[in-house]
């Protein structure tokens, strides 16, 4: 645990210390300040279309950090060969990938905490009002659905070589989760067997992501999920992660680095 | 005495990329120790299985049969690298990082405590001659600045087991005296120094014992005095006969 800290430490002090980084992220809040700020008319309809478009960025802009950064982790460790110094210290490759991990996800969860804090204090001068709550509860599931695509993210950077082939894929299954994955067993109970079998077993086994949106809480100031359903929500995606980082080890631990 | 390390029928095979070719072994049945307090060299032409060797060693690629022992623990366990310090071949390091917050890095990964620590980074840096340049970014070092920034992450954990691949690679011949005299020094201290190099003469030098390498195999092993003595010819000629190397005659 203690090397795979040291190693986050890194991960998050490369990130920060990045141009391109900077630059999504001061676009992101340059963006959000402009659209928060804006109020045509006071008419609510066009403040929560804003206030959509504001958290549909926060959304893009995390998912891409997440996934450039974390696609390209373990690969440029290879190409750069500070894999070798490293792992010839006592450090195993399950501690390189739970550093990695660990690192990318602290390090997106700074950015999104800004992000939101800057969301929040433009949203809640304008309004008036401040539901703090909803905004963790929104902020936490965002964070846990990034454990989510960082795990997956780094699977595929074991897998596939180059990290940009490694971003597009990854960003297009988790696209593709968010749209298709929940009219999956609408669309088996149409099928034949075995397709329907098959498809069923994919809504079953794919992680729903899109438990962990609910940008609704914010626009539309709905009520506060209950504390039960959230945190068993929040273990659903915990074991997801936990799944795509075992698979990750499985896929690295034997790998021949020459 | 028990040796530091110990390498017993190593076989080393790696899968061709293209279909249908035979496996290609980079190690046949390698038997190899070396024992505390030697300098050990570890020599051979390219392709003859020293980086193989090497990379077995430090758990960088799986052995095909055989096995490696660091301080008598399997090389495959992550533990067994507590005590030893690696300098790769060229010098890899996080260039947005300075020397001194690589080391701090490193030294977290051994868990040698805080206060330790900045007392060995002053130390190791000392001995590497980069006190003036600990704040400056590794990207900004020249290639034996970088070099001796790599001695330095390898001595930051005060190892009894040194493996140097090519230490002594592509620097001018100040910055090679300069790997030569840490080397010395280290060997002063009574550290073990596992070392693979082109640089034969450097290895006379330094070394006490040999082992040289061929297609695979190790064709020869010894203290360094005893084979110029059996041969009649410095190492530079042993290795040369060894490798089956005969120079033209002049024109």
């Amino acid at each position: 645990m203690n090397a795979s800290l040291a190693i986050a430490t890194i991960v998050i002090k490369e990130l920060y210390r990045r141009k391109d980084f900077y630059v999504l992220f001061i676009l992101t809040a340059v963006l959000t300040i402009s659209l928060g700020s804006i109020n045509f008319f006071n008419d609510d309809r066009i403040v929560r279309f804003l206030k959509e478009a504001c958290l549909l960025l926060i959304w893009l802009a995390s998912l891409a950090i997440a996934l450039t950064t974390t696609a390209r982790q373990i690969p440029m460790e290879r190409e750069s060969r500070t894999i070798f110094p490293l792992l010839a210290k006592p450090v195993s490759r399950w501690d390189l990938i739970l550093g990695k991990f660990i690192g990318c996800w602290l390090a997106c969860g700074l950015a999104l905490f800004v992000f939101y804090l800057f969301f929040a204090v433009i949203s809640g001068s304008k309004e008036h009002a401040w539901p703090v709550v909803q905004y963790f509860q929104a902020a936490w599931f965002h964070w846990i659905f990034l454990a989510v695509v960082i795990a997956m993210a780094l699977l595929g950077s074991v897998i596939f070589a180059a990290p940009s082939s490694n971003s597009t894929i990854c960003f297009v299954v988790v696209l593709g989760i968010l749209f298709v994955a929940r009219h999956l067993n609408q669309i088996a109970m149409q099928e034949p067997e075995p397709l329907s079998s098959i498809v069923y077993a994919l809504y079953y086994l794919l992680p729903h992501l899109e438990f962990f949106d609910v940008r609704d809480l914010i626009i539309h100031n709905a009520g506060l999920i209950p504390w039960g359903p959230w945190l068993l929500a929040s273990v659903y995606g915990g074991v997801y992660s936990a799944f795509f980082l075992a698979a990750c080890w499985v896929a690295f631990r034997r790998k021949p680095l020459n | 005495m028990r040796p530091i390390l110990k390498i017993e029928n190593l076989r080393v095979e790696y899968r061709s990329r293209e279909a249908h070719q035979p496996l290609k072994v980079a190690v046949h049945d390698l038997d190899l120790s070396v024992m505390p307090g030697e300098v050990f060299g570890f020599l051979g032409p390219n392709g003859a299985g020293k980086t193989s060797t090497m990379n077995v060693l430090l758990g960088f690629v799986q052995p095909t049969a055989g096995g490696v022992y660091l301080f008598d623990a399997d090389a495959r366990d992550p533990l067994a690298r507590q005590r030893i310090g690696y300098l790769p071949e060229l010098t890899y390091y996080y260039k947005f990082l300075s020397v001194e917050e690589l080391l701090r890095f490193y030294a977290k990964i051994f868990r040698i405590p805080k206060g330790e620590t900045e007392k060995r980074i002053d130390w190791v840096l000392k001995v590497v001659e980069l006190e003036h340049a600990r704040t400056r970014l590794i990207k900004t070092y020249s290639k034996g600045m970088q070099q001796r920034a790599g001695l330095a992450q390898a001595l930051i954990n005060n190892p009894d087991l040194l493996i140097l691949d090519e230490p002594t690679s592509g620097l001018d011949p100040i910055g090679r005296m300069k790997v030569r005299e840490i080397i010395r020094r280290l060997k002063h201290e009574g550290k073990t120094v596992f070392f693979s190099s082109h640089e034969l003469g450097e290895v006379e030098t330094v070394c006490d014992r040999v082992a040289i390498m061929n297609e695979g195999r190790k064709t020869v092993e010894g203290s360094v005095t005893d084979l110029v003595a059996e041969h009649k010819m410095d190492l530079e000629h042993i290795f040369l006969k060894i490798i089956g190397y005969t120079p033209e005659a002049p024109v």
